[in-house]
Order: C-alpha cells, then structure tokens, then sequence
C-alpha cells in the first residue's frame, strides 16, 4: 500500500473541488506536463451523469430543485494500490481521468510534485481569473444620491 | 387522438438533407463554432440552460446551433438529452451569500453593504443600434477597480434585526422534484419554485407583467439582484464527506412586497423569490414576482381570482416544451381523424337539407 500519510479530509476537499470546477483545458495543459503518467487500473470507469443543484427558498430557507448539471465521475487504482476518485463539471472522460489519477498521486509520495507543477499553478490561473472579474465588477460600483429636495 | 401513417421517408429524408444544408447557410460564409456561440451569444445560451434545466454551456450552444436559433427547439434538444443522464444524486443546496458577484443591485436600499454593483448590464445604455458591431474591430479592455475578496451579505439580512421582513427560516426538508413525480395540485413552494425557474421566460414574464399592472397586484420593489458564480457540493458516498463538484452562474432575485397583513400575519415586508441559471435578469425578477403572487393562500391574503394567484394556471401553462408538443403536434398528420369528422360534417349537413326540404314539400 501507499503511503498514507495524515491526509485531512480538508486537504482532499480542497484539491478534489479545485479540480471539479478547473476549466478542462486549462487542467489537461498542466497534466500534460506533469514528469510521469502513473499505471492504473479502472475500479469505474468514467461516465457522464447529472446532479440535481438545489437552492433554497428566499436564498435562506427550504430546499427547492432548480435544475440539473452535467458531472463526469470515474474511480481508479494505482500500481500501488492508491484509489483515486474524481467528481468532475461537464462531459469529459479525460478530464475526469485525469482529476482521479491526481487525487491518487496526491495520496502518495508524488503529492509534492503533483502539488508544484499542477494544483499550485492551476489554484493561481483559477484565482487570478476571479480576482479579474470581480476587479471589473468593483469597477462598476456606483454610489447613487438622493438629490436635496427644495424644503427641509 | 391520431393513427400512425406509413411512407414518406425518401421526402422526410430529403427534408432532413435540406435542412442541414439550410442551418449551414451559404459556404462562402464562416462557418459558427459552438465556442463563437457560447462566448458571443452567451444570454441564448443561458436561457436554454435554464429552461432546458440542465446546466452545460458547450451543449447548450450545441443545441443552439443544431436548432438554427430558435431557443425553444434548442431547450427541447436539452430536455430530450437530460433524460439519457443517469442521475449521480442531489447538490447541497446552493449558498448564494457566498456569490461571487459580477453584479448586484438594490431597488430599495441605496447604502446596501457590499455596494451597488452595475456589472456587465444592458441597463444604461440607451437602446440605440451600434453599428460599430457592424464592423470588425478590437473591444478596449474594461477598467479595474479594487476586487472584493469577501462574500456579499444578503441585503434582506439587515433588516431581519428589525422583525420588519418576513423571514425565510431554513430547513433540511427533502423538496419534491417534477422531473420525477408529476406535479399535483395543490402543490407547494419549492415545487413551484422548480417549475418557475425552467418555466418559459415569456409566459413568466407575462404572468408577473399582469401582477403589475392590477391583477393580484402586490408592490414589488426589487430588494436585491444578484448575477454570479456559486460552488455545488454534494455528499460523495463512497468518499465519506463533501465536495464541490464545479460551480455554476445564478441569478438570483429577492423582492420586498408591501404588505398590510392578514387574519394570520401582522403588517411586515414579505418575499418573492428568483433563481435562475446563468445571466437570466427578466426571468428572475418575473419569477420573483410570480412567486409571491402564488403564495396568497400561505400569507392569509383574498384570492382574487387573478390568474397569475390560479397555481394550477401558472405551473400547468409555464412549460414551453410541454406548451409547444401539445400545440405543434396538430401539424403532423391527423388524416384518419379527419377523414371521420369529415364524413360527420357531410352528414350533419345531408340531414339538414333533408329536414329544409320536407318542410318546404311540407308548405
């Protein structure tokens, strides 16, 4: 077996989500680039599926169902018997494969390199693109006045 | 009621053929890419996202450009394909106070903490043709400001200290889902609610426009408007926790309705309440009002017979793909029907001038 070692459920939370919502190009250029692609075996092999996104009434309240999203999931085992599991946004198998054989390596003796040269660079592309939007947005913000009115 | 006709393929698939060449227009032309359509067109896109019901902005351009611009054959393209997903489960709901905002505006509330945020809208510009469009060219970059790395408050929850606004008391009720079971009536909010968001944006927008104009109206203002992206997370089961499984870009719309109270309820603001996939303003905000409309009965209000208070009306009529199958199936052949209501008419009218001419012989 893999080295296990002391991975918090943060941890794997936050790489996991990190990969599901990357944009697939911008994932599948760093994986390209990864040094070594590891041997696997499939446990499941990717399929396309849909996941019911709730809300919630009044943005607080009761639950509702406001529509579904499409979501790639795939599960797989590493030579060393690391399981890999991937959940990801949209339709594609690659994409999906390579969230799982990520979430695998991360697990192992490799997560420091897979941390380098794919999750640490692609949190930065993913953020840089947010702060831009929301630096357009703040852009945007206006402050309205109410004009004196004649009597006071 | 119809019988199935036979023959017909060599024309139908010529007419196939015809329309693929038709949908391609002319070759000298550039030829769309669904990226062109996802990035350009991207408000077609959202709305047969949203009342398509399923969010994937590749396959919703696919399905633009498959339908050749019309959105509703579009929605009717993703419907069909929603239904061949295996469902892998349900999200958590979604926690729009932690949007990350491109816009969010207030009606009411000027000084709204967190700011009013224009964001990319169509709503100051004066609704003239640009015919700079018209012509290629390079769009300038749009300023920056200081981003915001904080979540935005909901501006309802600065007036829930003052007991003033209804509220909205969370709750971890399993809500029913009219992709699965058929909708029954009554019904209740969140099936509404599920109904509304995929709802054609027409017949919402009507039936909130009628709200207005004095048929159960009830004083909207827009309390808060709110266009951005939200993380989905769901329960993994064979991880044994949480994830976030992508992120998806919500409208969503509160309003604040003036209200004098009832037998059950004492004088406060209530609530309507819009949710919708992708940029989608109008149908959020008609949403909103159409909701608060339907919840009469829950707020103690008079039934006014108003249409837009009829759930029944509203949710059976809002479909447009439901709306569209009923009424475009007409068109396609009925010739068996009509041959016997044809032999009816004939003779109906055979006994009539049979009884004109015994009474005449009669006379």
């Amino acid at each position: 077996m893999a080295e296990h070692t002391n991975i918090s459920t943060a941890a794997r939370q936050n790489w996991m989500g990190l990969l599901a919502r990357a944009p697939e190009g911008d994932l599948m250029a760093l994986w390209a680039r990864y040094e070594a692609q590891p041997g696997f075996e499939w446990l499941r092999n990717p399929e396309v599926g849909g996941v019911m996104v709730r809300g919630r009434t009044g943005g607080t309240g009761a639950p509702f169902n406001l529509g579904e999203m499409t979501v790639t999931r795939c599960s797989l085992v590493l030579e060393d018997g690391t399981v890999g599991h991937s959940y990801v946004q949209g339709r594609s198998k690659s994409k999906a494969e390579a969230a799982a054989l990520i979430d695998a390596l991360m697990q192992t003796s490799a997560a420091e390199a897979v941390r380098d040269q794919v999750i640490a660079p692609l949190k930065e592309q993913m953020l840089t693109e947010k702060t831009d939007r929301a630096a357009k947005a703040a852009a945007t913000k206006v402050e309205f006045f109410t004009m004196v009115r004649g009597e006071d | 009621m119809y019988v199935a006709v036979k023959g017909g393929e060599k024309a139908i698939g010529n007419a196939h053929a015809w329309l693929a060449e038709e949908r391609r227009g002319p070759t000298d032309i550039a030829e769309l890419s669904l990226a062109q359509i996802r990035e350009q067109l991207g408000l077609a896109v959202n709305r047969v996202m949203a009342e398509g019901s399923l969010y994937d902005p590749d396959l919703a351009a696919l399905a633009i450009k498959q339908a050749r611009g019309d959105l509703i054959e579009a929605i009717f393209l993703i419907r069909a394909y929603r239904t061949t997903l295996p469902r892998f489960g349900y999200s958590s709901p979604v926690e729009t106070g932690e949007m990350a905002c491109d816009r969010r505006i207030s009606a009411t509330f000027k000084d709204a903490p967190g700011g009013q945020v224009l964001g990319p809208t169509f709503d100051y510009t004066h609704r003239l043709l640009d015919f700079k469009l018209a012509a290629e060219g390079e769009v300038p970059t749009a300023p920056a400001g200081q981003p915001r790395t904080e979540a935005t408050p909901h501006i309802t929850e600065f007036l829930k200290g003052e007991d003033i606004i209804q509220d909205e008391p969370a709750s971890d009720d399993t809500p029913g889902d009219l992709t699965r079971e058929p909708m029954e009536f009554p019904s209740t909010r969140p099936l509404r609610l599920q109904s509304l968001t995929r709802g054609d944006e027409g017949f919402v927008l009507g039936m909130a426009y009628s709200t207005q104009r004095g048929y159960a109206r009830n004083h909207a203002f827009v309390g808060e408007l709110r266009i951005g992206k939200v993380a989905v997370e769901m329960d993994i089961p064979e991880l044994g926790f949480a994830i976030d499984i992508g992120e998806v870009e919500l409208t969503e719309c509160e309003t604040v309705n003036q209200f004098k109270g009832s037998k059950t309820e004492p004088p406060q603001f209530t609530r309507g309440y819009g949710l919708v996939f992708g940029q989608s303003e109008r149908k959020s905000i008609a949403m909103a009002l159409v909701d608060r409309a339907l919840r009469w009965e829950e707020l103690g209000e008079d039934n006014l017979g108003a249409p837009a208070q009829d759930e029944e009306f509203v949710l059976s009529h809002a479909d447009n793909i439901q709306a569209t199958g009923f009424l475009e199936h007409i068109k396609l052949p009925h010739y068996v029907d009509f041959q016997s209501e044809l032999e009816l008419v004939r003779k109906l009218r055979r006994e009539a001038e049979e009884r004109i001419t015994l009474k005449e012989a009669a006379e």
